[in-house]
């Protein structure tokens, strides 16, 4: 290792000065990979060994899209992409949930009757019983937190499968929902109310809109490039400047053109926006802090966990929590775009589309792999659909079936790029 | 080779038992190991060795006995109380998390943090230097755990034990995957982590690993202690015949004939 010169270099062109690369690349078995070409080619191969990322879902979304627009124009009007930005969020906030509970390699079933019954909880206390608006949103959240941490006590006390008590906990909430709604059937939320106004009157002004899809790609970059100067000055390697450019870019004109469709019409809801700002927070919750990086590794080998001295249990019982959390505050979401709570809030497709939007988004089933911004893909793909098939007049037994394939296509690439990755050594 | 410590040892069980069910797999086990001193501990399949590692490493409670760490009584309860008392423990499994990175892997469960988030660059540069001052090849430590050998992955499970400042080292069968430079890598690890003053304790199959840098050879059989060994003043043939608890078997008498025939060609 301390004698470079002894290499005999396999690639072509001279052997770079081993002294002279960072920490981390001085290896002679490392491929190179250096410069745009380099980056491609690493890509490329990522891709032929399995490790799809976001791939599928980002192709996948880019045909429905086309199969819409082409049977009917007006899908990808302004009006109609700002209805999707609405309509989406209430179950994406759900996936959210369901892929911290995947990342764990477990699954919560009852987050669409979590989403019901904290509908009912808001309506009742606020509608029926004057309560703040403000505290009656506690109470629904912290209804779902009691209900997450007791699965995750009887997930952690007695073992049983998170499938089994979470279709327990489906059955039960749904009762409770019920319950607490008692003859009523329906409650309407005034429309002045502020949570209605918040759910479909309130949007960005253009100016702070814009602002915000310049800065976004100023802060990526700006956290890219002091990571950079740490890096370097702890002699390991950086991102190259023209990679992160692209990528800075890249996301500043998406950001900037979604922005410039969006407010011909009424332009970026804070509701929407409040569901960005939510995905990236969980994001870095993942990737940056140790509590990701607990969930991870629990998900990837509970024993090595376990053995590395993390509190398994405690991880548990807070990702339980915080799935049923994310649903109740989706099914707060969805009670304000409806401007009602029901006795079928939270019912129906509720369920499957948001546990379907967080595979779909690439979170793998199996745990450990997968991330938050897959709430926002999936939920993107599945809305599209619903959206599109319900522009077209398409009977909703169709809907549901088209819906399914897309789930059954999503699992499939999931346990294909599995099984690709095992053989490539991929994890 | 036989620099005795004088000072109380590190780590120390009496009467140590554990049962499953109707399995005794442990019987008042005595083990001590001092600091600076390489324990090797061995016994046949079912010995109970590994039991012994999990009593010790917090994995299981023992049902009777006193475990003494640094000089007090002290109740592991599980492998977070082991670690925080200073016991690391490499396990033959390893318990690497596949889809982790090198470096997530050597920092679990105590990563390093900047400003409230996690400090990778930080913890890079320390797998760096960790892994070189094992002479580990390990070509990246940014790839998944799932792409490494099976040399590469005991490599980053011993570097991870170290990470801790340990006082005592556990290495269950650390060389029973390793190629010839690596064993003799980690059979040199194992006598820097004596030199700094470690207690480690190995357990091995391999005879040979075992007289190169162990002190002393505990012997386990059928869950009960079986001798007591220095490696200076003992031979194969003696750890050999406590292992399989009779001096008169089929190995011992195969050796004892080939020796019979060497002394009269």
């Amino acid at each position: 290792m301390s004698t470079p010169e002894t290499q005999t270099s396999t690639n072509n062109g001279p052997t770079p000065d081993q002294s002279s690369l960072p920490a981390d690349l001085q290896d002679e078995r490392l491929i190179a990979s250096q410069g745009l070409t380099g980056w491609a080619s690493a890509f490329w191969s990522r891709l032929r060994s399995g490790d799809l990322g976001s791939l599928p879902v980002v192709v996948g979304l880019v045909l429905i899209w086309g199969v819409f627009y082409a049977l009917n124009p007006a899908f990808l009007s302004s009006r109609n992409l700002v209805n999707l930005s609405l309509q989406m969020v209430a179950v994406g906030t759900i996936a959210i949930g369901v892929v911290l509970v995947l990342l764990l390699g477990e699954i919560d079933l009852s987050v669409g009757s979590m989403s019901g019954l904290s509908a009912a909880v808001l309506a009742v206390m606020f509608v029926n019983n004057g309560v703040p608006v403000a505290l009656a949103i506690l109470a629904a959240l912290g209804v779902a937190a009691l209900v997450g941490l007791l699965y995750g006590t009887l997930f952690n006390r007695f073992g049983v499968p998170s499938f089994v008590i979470t279709l327990a906990g489906l059955l039960a909430l749904l009762g409770l929902q019920l319950r607490v709604l008692g003859n009523q059937g329906t409650i309407n939320l005034p429309f002045e109310s502020t949570l209605v106004r918040f759910a479909s009157q309130q949007f960005l002004p253009p100016w702070l809109a814009y602002s915000l899809a310049l800065l976004a790609p100023a802060l990526y970059a700006l956290s890219t490039l002091r990571r950079n100067a740490r890096r370097s000055a702890a002699g390991l390697s950086t991102t190259p400047i023209s990679r992160l450019a692209l990528r800075a870019g890249g996301l500043a004109a998406i950001l900037v053109i979604a922005v410039a469709v969006l407010t011909r019409d009424r332009g970026v809801s804070v509701m929407f926006l409040t569901f960005l700002v939510l995905v990236v927070i969980m994001d870095l919750a993942i990737r940056r802090t140790t509590w990701g990086r607990s969930v991870l590794a629990i998900g990837g080998n509970v024993e090595a966990a376990r053995r590395a001295g993390i509190n398994v249990k405690r991880v548990y019982l807070s990702v339980f929590t915080l799935c049923s959390t994310f649903a109740a505050l989706g099914g707060i979401f969805a009670a304000s775009r409806l401007a009602s709570a029901n006795q079928s809030s939270g019912g129906a497709d509720t369920n499957l589309n948001a546990i379907a939007a967080a595979v779909i988004g690439g979170t793998s089933l199996f745990g450990g792999r997968g991330s938050a911004y897959s709430a926002l893909l999936g939920i993107l793909v599945i809305q599209s659909i619903s959206n599109g098939l319900d522009l077209l007049a398409v009977e909703s037994n169709v809907k549901f079936m088209v819906t399914g394939a897309v789930l059954l296509l999503a699992v499939i690439i999931d346990s294909l790029s599995r099984r690709s990755r095992a053989a490539h050594g991929r994890a | 080779m036989t620099t005795t410590t004088t000072a109380a040892p590190v780590l120390s069980m009496t009467g140590v038992s554990k049962r499953f069910g109707a399995v005794q797999a442990l019987k008042d086990i005595e083990f001590s190991v001092d600091a600076g001193e390489v324990v090797a501990l061995v016994g046949d399949n079912g010995a109970g060795k590994s039991t012994l590692v999990k009593t010790i490493a917090g994995v299981y409670t023992p049902d009777e006995g006193q475990v003494n760490f640094a000089g007090s009584p002290v109740s592991i309860g599980s492998p977070a109380e082991a670690q925080e008392l200073g016991i690391a423990t490499v396990f033959q499994d390893l318990a690497l998390c596949d889809n982790l990175d090198v470096v997530g892997n050597l920092f679990l469960g105590s990563e390093l943090l900047h400003k409230g988030a996690l400090d990778e660059v930080t913890m890079e540069k320390e797998s760096w230097r960790l892994l070189r001052e094992l002479s580990a090849k390990i070509p990246s430590v940014r790839i998944a755990v799932a792409s490494l050998s099976g040399g590469q992955r005991q490599t980053v499970a011993i570097a991870r034990s170290l990470l801790g400042k340990p006082k005592v080292v556990m290495l269950d069968e650390p060389t029973a995957a390793l190629g010839v430079a690596q064993t003799a890598e980690v059979l040199n690890l194992v006598e820097r982590l004596r030199e700094n003053g470690l207690g480690v304790i190995l357990i091995s199959h391999n005879m040979s690993d075992v007289m190169a840098v162990a002190d002393r050879v505990v012997v386990l059989r059928l869950g009960r202690n079986n001798g007591v060994f220095r490696v200076a003043e003992t031979t194969n043939q003696e750890i050999i015949a406590a292992i399989t608890g009779a001096t008169t078997n089929a190995v011992s008498a195969r050796a004892a004939r080939k020796a019979h025939q060497e002394d009269q060609p």
